[in-house]
């Protein structure tokens, strides 16, 4: 087995990528200042891979600026929280028949010339989810304020107990997922607060999920969702929902079912 | 004091309304988010109710005197007041969603005739 670290920040470098229909999934919340570079950014990545801006009931122009930057916009009535915005493109790669889908925030912290880091797995068949994690790395550490650390730190160790595997990055929304990923996640996603759920999730549907180190940017624009009050309501909600999804039966994906 | 019957009677009945939250929550009739005000209201009526001599404490602070579980009903009435106008919240976010929809869609379909004329 070869352990050669490609150049991954073009994806002509990554071999088998150019005969996958692939998409790029980017929810998007008010964010006219920095969805462009984000399109931008992919593009540059990767000419080849469809870019879907998920425009969750923005107030400003973000639907007018991704247009404008190349994207293909699916413009939701209203804002139905991150869950639901990125349910939305999942559908999307579901139903057009993508083999491989990419997921990064619209705010511009996920670096897309990571993205061949977080795609490898993918392509080389060792994962079905591959998650980019701030934590994976020893020694380099993202900053965040402290209440949300330790409520990532806690929910990591929760979920790693639960499906038996380290967990470090929970809420990490920089994702690749091959053909089943993107079948399941179409067809059953949460609300609300999704990633933790979604990875004790696909556990439990047998699915492979991968963790690779990456590093995140600090807030280009904009203003983060999470503030004090909302973290204990994720917490609570996110510990309950794991907590009762252990009782739930286990499904096994089926292409087919929507 | 409160009399034992009461204690026991009211933190089974509340307890089991924690059980049948979590059971719905289960089977997917019920969203979390909209689970925690019930469980909130299930969890602190047991406590209210186990908890025999808190029961009578807190009904000496609120000026209660002679039957302690009145306080029981006080905060159940409460909890459901909170669930009410929580669930008026939501319905008014619904029927706002609603229209938004109806019109949405209206606009599409008019787009659709509109190409379909066109085409001919
Ligand atoms: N908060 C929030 N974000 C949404 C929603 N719909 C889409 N998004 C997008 O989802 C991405 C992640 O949201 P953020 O608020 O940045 O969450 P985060 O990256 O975990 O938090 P920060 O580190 O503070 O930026 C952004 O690109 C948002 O534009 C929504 O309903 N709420
Ligand atoms: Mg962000």
């Amino acid at each position: 087995m070869s352990d050669t670290i490609v150049d991954a920040s073009r994806a002509a470098t990554l071999p088998g990528l150019a005969e996958l229909r692939r998409v790029a999934i980017v929810p998007a919340l008010n964010e006219e200042h920095a969805v462009a570079a984000v399109v931008a950014e992919l593009r540059a990545f990767d000419p080849g891979m469809d870019i879907v801006v998920v425009d969750d009931g923005s107030v400003d122009r973000t639907s007018a600026v991704a247009t404008a930057s190349g994207a293909r916009v699916l413009r939701l009535p209203f804002n139905l929280g991150i869950g639901g915005a990125v349910q939305t493109g999942f559908r999307y790669a579901y139903e057009h028949g993508y083999d491989l889908a990419v997921r990064l925030d619209g705010d511009g912290q996920h670096d897309a010339r990571q993205l061949g880091i977080v795609i490898e797995p993918v392509l080389r068949g060792e994962a079905d989810i591959v998650v980019g994690s701030r934590f994976a790395a020893t020694g380099q550490g993202y900053r965040s304020s402290r209440t949300r650390r330790i409520g990532i730190r806690l929910l990591a160790w929760v979920v790693s107990r639960i499906v038996g595997q380290r967990v470090t990055d929970t809420t990490s929304g920089f994702q690749a997922l091959n053909r089943e990923g993107i079948a399941l996640f179409a067809r059953d996603y949460p609300h609300d607060y999704p990633e933790v759920e979604a990875t004790v999730m696909v556990f439990r549907h047998r699915l492979r999920l991968r963790e690779v180190p990456v590093s995140m940017r600090e807030r280009a624009g904009g203003r983060s969702s999470i503030t004090a009050l909302r973290s204990i309501y994720y917490m609570v909600k996110v510990l309950l929902a794991i907590f009762v999804g252990l009782f739930r039966r286990n499904v096994v994906p089926q292409e087919d079912s929507s | 004091m409160t009399p034992l019957a009461v204690s026991i009677v009211g933190a089974l009945a509340s307890f089991t309304l924690v059980l049948v939250v979590l059971e719905l929550v289960r089977s997917r009739r019920l969203r979390e988010r909209y689970a925690l005000l019930w469980l909130l209201t299930g969890l602190t009526l047991t406590a209210l109710s186990a908890w025999r001599n808190g029961l009578n404490t807190i009904a000496g602070w609120v000026g209660v005197r002679g039957y302690p579980p009145a306080v029981l009903f006080a905060v159940g009435i409460l909890f459901i007041l909170a669930v009410l106008l929580h669930y008026s919240t939501v319905i008014s976010r619904l029927s706002d969603q609603n229209v938004v929809l109806a019109q949405r869609l209206a606009l599409l379909e008019e787009q659709l005739v509109e190409r379909a004329t066109s085409e001919r």
